[in-house]
């Protein structure tokens, strides 16, 4: 069970029973939704632009513990940053999850880094990207619904 | 048999489940179940999704490759007789295998998604005209829908569906009130991939043919788990896919009769379906070459020709109670544990446990399953409207094979333990 824990880290078992942010927002001034036909996991992200600065954000929708647990922590980690940080997050979560980078990104990725077990679990990727994926989509003022295939 | 806590008294293990039907030895066959996944034994439980190859397919495989490969219909060399023999020998076992009255009935495709393309393309574009109707069922197979929709949109014709029940029965009084005057077609699965419902298809038929209108039969998920008896259904068409029936892959039948065939155009043009071709005009070749352009899946059609000899040998009615007793013991032993509900818990079922978990998605349960080397699909089954219809993204589906145990249970269950302990 060692590999499972690595998986199902405690914190994100926490963060998929109760989601942080996970609220309409009513004066979203960009969102987008996502969706991952292969488990029909599906979410939609809201944003609070000021400027270049996230205000808020916040997502609602239903999917895997992988991918609502990175839906809610993703709120946490960009609120307050603007633009570029928090592509450049995105960035680093990625190389993370994917296992393409090993070294230093965890400690700049903070709380993130919990999600590292997911490298071993190559089909999980997409759980856990399926939030950032939308949030850039949201930045980007994509209309339409975005998809992981 | 003690009754589970939902009413699932339907199931009635044959005298002969227990008599003369060996699973271990039947396991002994299938090279691939030895393994260790994740340093646990491998427990198969997605064959509804494909099955596992035994020795004999494997075998004869090899041997067409070693001993008899040549280009069929064609040559007049001794490998291309032999090669030639081979191929049509699996169409005539394929045919005893349907009861159909003649081989030249038998048409080998890629698999059940093709043979229903074929079918749309041909029969349906010939007859097909604006304001048609085709009917199809809420339980279908996205190949069972796509093919359909794809027609009507170019005919202008309409699709409609017969409605399903919280079980997961079609509601017939349904399906009689949508035949009419303008149905061109219907188009049903014998069993549901997503639900296991079995479908009564003599009595479908019967209403169909009541007002002259053919039925294609998909019958993927029936083939390798029951008797199917074309002209005892009088089916039109039916159609299932080799590797779901332990044969390999990219091979599978469509049986039509003869009668509707011969008066369809053909599907793809080329080599085997001509009998001559000037730049003037091409004559088409006869049944059932008209229908197989190119040179055909040969190492398919005779590995699928064993995998249906293996079937035969087992005997399809013991395979049938096998399995019956597996689902059974499954869906006692499943459905009692704490936040299970299943999804599709139609009177008459066969080879498919599909499943929620309270709490936990599908897909959380089906990478925690795999750490334990159970092998169970989950998502939306490529039937997205019967998800829709029974408000779940997505089920967890653990389907049964028949060279899986009660053992193979325990381990599902032991398993769906450990998800119920990680998410507790």
């Amino acid at each position: 069970m060692a590999d499972l824990r690595d998986l199902y880290q405690e914190v994100i078992l926490e963060h998929s029973k109760q989601p942080r942010n996970y609220r309409e927002l009513g004066d979203a001034n960009h969102k987008a939704e996502g969706y991952n036909p292969l488990c029909g996991d599906h979410f939609t992200v809201y944003l609070k632009m000021d400027g270049e600065k996230i205000q808020d954000v916040s997502f609602q929708g239903s999917g895997c513990a992988i991918s609502k647990a990175s839906a809610s922590m993703m709120t946490q980690s960009v609120k307050g940053k603007t633009l570029a940080e928090a592509e450049k997050i995105f960035e680093q979560f990625h190389k993370l999850v994917t296992g393409a980078e090993h070294n230093g990104t965890q400690e700049e990725l903070g709380k993130l880094a919990v999600f590292s077990g997911v490298s071993e679990f190559p089909v999980r990727v997409k759980c856990a990207t399926l939030a950032w994926h939308t949030l850039h989509a949201a930045l980007e003022g994509k209309q339409e619904a975005i998809s992981t295939e | 048999m003690t009754t589970a806590p939902n009413t699932y008294t339907e199931f009635r293990p044959l005298a002969t489940a227990h008599h003369g039907y060996d699973v271990q030895r039947v396991r002994r066959d299938f090279p691939i179940l030895t393994q260790k996944v994740h340093g646990k034994p491998l427990v198969y439980l997605d064959n509804a999704a494909t099955t596992q190859k035994p020795r004999q397919v494997l075998d004869a495989i090899v041997s067409y490759y070693s001993e008899d490969n040549a280009n069929v219909h064609r040559g007049v060399h001794q490998l291309s007789e032999r090669a030639t023999e081979a191929y049509e020998r699996a169409r005539g076992i394929a045919q005893r295998f349907l009861n159909a009255a003649r081989p030249e009935e038998i048409i080998f495709v890629r698999g059940t998604t093709e043979a229903i393309n074929l079918v749309a393309q041909t029969y349906g574009r010939r007859n097909v005209v604006a304001g048609d109707e085709i009917i199809i069922t809420a339980m279908e197979h996205h190949s069972n829908i796509v093919p359909w929709q794809m027609l009507c949109e170019e005919k202008g014709a309409r699709l409609r569906v017969v409605p399903i029940n919280d079980r997961g029965e079609l509601i017939l009084e349904e399906y009689s009130k949508l035949l009419g005057r303008k149905t061109k077609l219907v188009a049903v699965g014998h069993v549901s991939n997503a639900l296991g419902t079995i479908n009564p298809i003599r009595r479908i038929v019967e209403l169909a043919h009541q007002q002259g209108v053919p039925v294609l039969v998909d019958g993927a998920q029936a083939a390798p788990r029951m008797k199917v008896d074309v002209r005892e259904l009088d089916a039109d068409f039916y159609a299932f896919s080799g590797h779901k029936i332990y044969g390999p892959t990219g091979i599978g039948v469509l049986y039509g009769k003869a009668s509707l065939l011969d008066a369809m155009p053909p599907y793809q043009g080329g080599g085997d379906m001509i009998s001559s071709v000037t730049f003037e005009k091409t004559l088409y070749n006869k049944l059932p070459h008209k229908f197989e352009a190119g040179t055909p899946h040969m190492e398919g059609a005779i590995g699928l020709g064993a995998a249906l000899e293996y079937v035969n040998q087992l005997g399809i009615d013991n395979v049938q109670a096998h399995e019956q007793d597996v689902l059974a013991y499954a869906t006692e032993q499943v459905s009692a544990i704490p936040g299970v509900c299943l999804i599709g818990t139609a009177r008459k079922k066969t080879g498919v446990l599909s499943f929620v978990l309270e709490s936990v998605h599908p897909h959380d349960i089906g990478t925690i399953l795999d750490q334990e080397g159970i092998a169970i699909r989950t998502g939306h089954h490529c039937a997205q409207p019967v998800m829709q219809r029974f408000g779940v993204p997505a089920t967890a589906r653990a389907s049964f094979g028949l060279y899986n145990t009660r053992e193979d249970v325990d381990a599902l269950v032991c398993g769906l333990n450990k998800v119920r302990e990680v998410f507790a």
